[in-house]
């Protein structure tokens, strides 16, 4: 396993609720798992769980079986606004996790290099975040988030930001790069087509706080996958169900 | 040049009408023309440039230093250490409302006509703003933005060294470009109480001998001097701040 949740109860301070109580669930190395749910359900708390920023009252979070306060760079993340330094050029914000693993010089460089070309970002590396496009300046963020080394890819609402076409094109795009990497990857979003075309498996929070566990859903696509495999019936019908699901939640 | 025009054009309109006045009136002692200030100012150029231009700049500069080594180590302090920030920084806003030039004539009666003094009144009306401001600019290093650092496993300095350092530096240009006005005002109020040379000490000599042009004379001579130090720290700003306009 990538990644387990064993018993994991969850309260932020300053909230008279616990988010999670008791979660299970577990993420397989190399898949491409989606977390759905209405905004609020504490689909960011799991990332910032796992990226050690809180810490859980009881249970254990695991990568390949460690706990992760004893590891270091297990998980790369993407936060939803690119949050790259408007004083860095990109090949300098590309560059920041190896920077503060105190990597070299050239290991540097090199790794730059190969990582924009994959990106497919070439000949952008003096330029400044605010001379690129949304969409560019996403896909800098998701190659500072490859430069962390880490196996596991933590996506947090990545696109929610961007405009319908660009949109569709960059998870295309994801989609591409997942193929070629082989990496883990979680991804959060509120947009059910949106999960259904990216994800292996997708993990609904299926009740309000305090949840317990994940439903889960695995999504009977092959990969390659292209747009038209969402017109299929058995996807229609399952993301009518999704979405019946997530509006109840929001209701209540 | 054409984004400069507007307030030239006011400037020409006020001292036209300045020399209007001024001819009216026709007492240099009383109100000076601002060509007979001119005209000052080239008679009297040797005295003025040579002894207490070098004179008052030496002020500013040194307590221009003083300050901002001295409001960028409380700064640090203070980010680092809430204990520290809830101590002090009510305490520095509040003493804001001193007026220092009140309290001046204390410094210039414990450390005569020395240059510290002077100094000390200098870096009294800049350390202050210096500090706050530069505060602020850490202050507003974004939350996100830290996690994100947190998350790639970085360590407290840093944090400080490659994240609130550049947000911070905008501040710091503001803050100095602030404070050059400002010391040079301090260091000028201070020759006034007490010196014997320095652009400040000048002007109040001229004073006494009712030469309104001779008054006039090193106050513009100050006021162009802060000006260019401004401008040379704007120049140095717009080269280091490349990112400016996204923040």
């Amino acid at each position: 396993m990538m990644l387990e949740f064993q018993d994991v109860s969850f309260r932020y301070p300053s909230d008279s609720y616990s988010m999670m109580e008791h979660l299970h669930f577990s993420v397989e190395e190399g898949s491409f798992v989606s977390i759905i749910g209405p905004s609020g359900c504490g689909k960011s708390t799991l990332f910032r769980l796992i990226n050690g920023l809180e810490q859980p009252q009881s249970g254990q979070i695991t990568v390949k079986g460690v706990p992760i306060s004893k590891l270091k760079s297990y998980a790369g993340f993407m936060p939803q606004k690119d949050l790259l330094f408007p004083w860095r050029t990109v090949e300098e914000n590309i560059c920041l996790p190896m920077e503060l693993q105190k990597a070299d010089r050239a290991a540097k460089e090199e790794a730059c290099k190969k990582v924009l070309q994959q990106v497919g970002l070439t000949g952008i590396e003096k330029k400044y975040p605010s001379e690129l496009s949304g969409g560019m300046r996403q896909r800098v963020s998701f190659a500072r988030t490859l430069l962390t080394g880490a196996d596991m890819l933590l996506l947090d609402e990545p696109f929610s930001a961007l405009d319908f076409f660009t949109r569709i094109e960059m998870q295309e795009w994801l989609l591409h790069q997942w193929e070629q990497m082989k990496k883990t990857i979680l991804f959060i979003t509120h947009d059910v087509e949106e999960a259904l075309f990216l994800s292996k498996t997708v993990y609904v929070i299926s009740k309000p706080c305090p949840f317990s566990s994940l439903e889960r859903i695995d999504i009977p696509l092959a990969y390659p996958r292209d747009r038209s495999a969402l017109e299929q019936p058995e996807i229609i019908h399952l993301k009518e169900e999704l979405i019946q699901k997530l509006r109840k939640e929001a209701v209540e | 040049m054409k984004r400069h025009l507007p307030s030239l054009c006011v400037t020409v309109g006020i001292l036209l009408v300045w020399q209007l006045i001024a001819l009216l009136i026709d007492a240099a002692y009383i109100l000076p023309s601002p060509l007979q200030i001119l005209v000052r100012l080239w008679e009297l150029k040797e005295p003025l440039f040579c002894v207490h231009l070098p004179a008052t700049m030496g002020v500013t500069i040194l307590g221009l230093f003083i300050s901002v080594v001295l409001g960028l180590l409380l700064a640090i302090a203070m980010d680092r250490s809430e204990a520290l920030e809830r101590a002090l920084y009510p305490v520095i806003v509040a003493s804001q409302t001193i007026p220092t030039t009140a309290i001046a004539p204390l410094f210039i009666l414990w450390f005569g006509y020395s240059i510290w003094g002077k100094v000390l009144v200098t870096i009294l009306m800049t350390f202050f703003p210096i500090a706050i401001t530069v505060f602020d600019g850490f202050r507003s290093t974004k939350r996100e933005m830290e996690e994100l650092l947190l998350t790639l496993g970085a360590s407290k300095s840093d944090i400080f060294l490659k994240l609130k350092i550049p947000t911070a530096l905008p501040n710091f240009f503001s803050a100095i470009k602030m404070a050059v006005p400002l010391s040079v005002i301090g260091a000028a109020i201070a020759e006034w109480l007490g010196a014997q040379q320095g652009l400040g000490y000048f002007s109040k000599r001229m004073m006494t001998q009712l030469d309104g042009a001779g008054v006039f004379a090193p106050i513009v001579l100050l006021s162009v001097a802060a000006m260019a130090v401004v401008a040379i720290i704007s120049f140095a700003e717009k080269k280091i701040i490349t990112w400016r306009k996204e923040l």
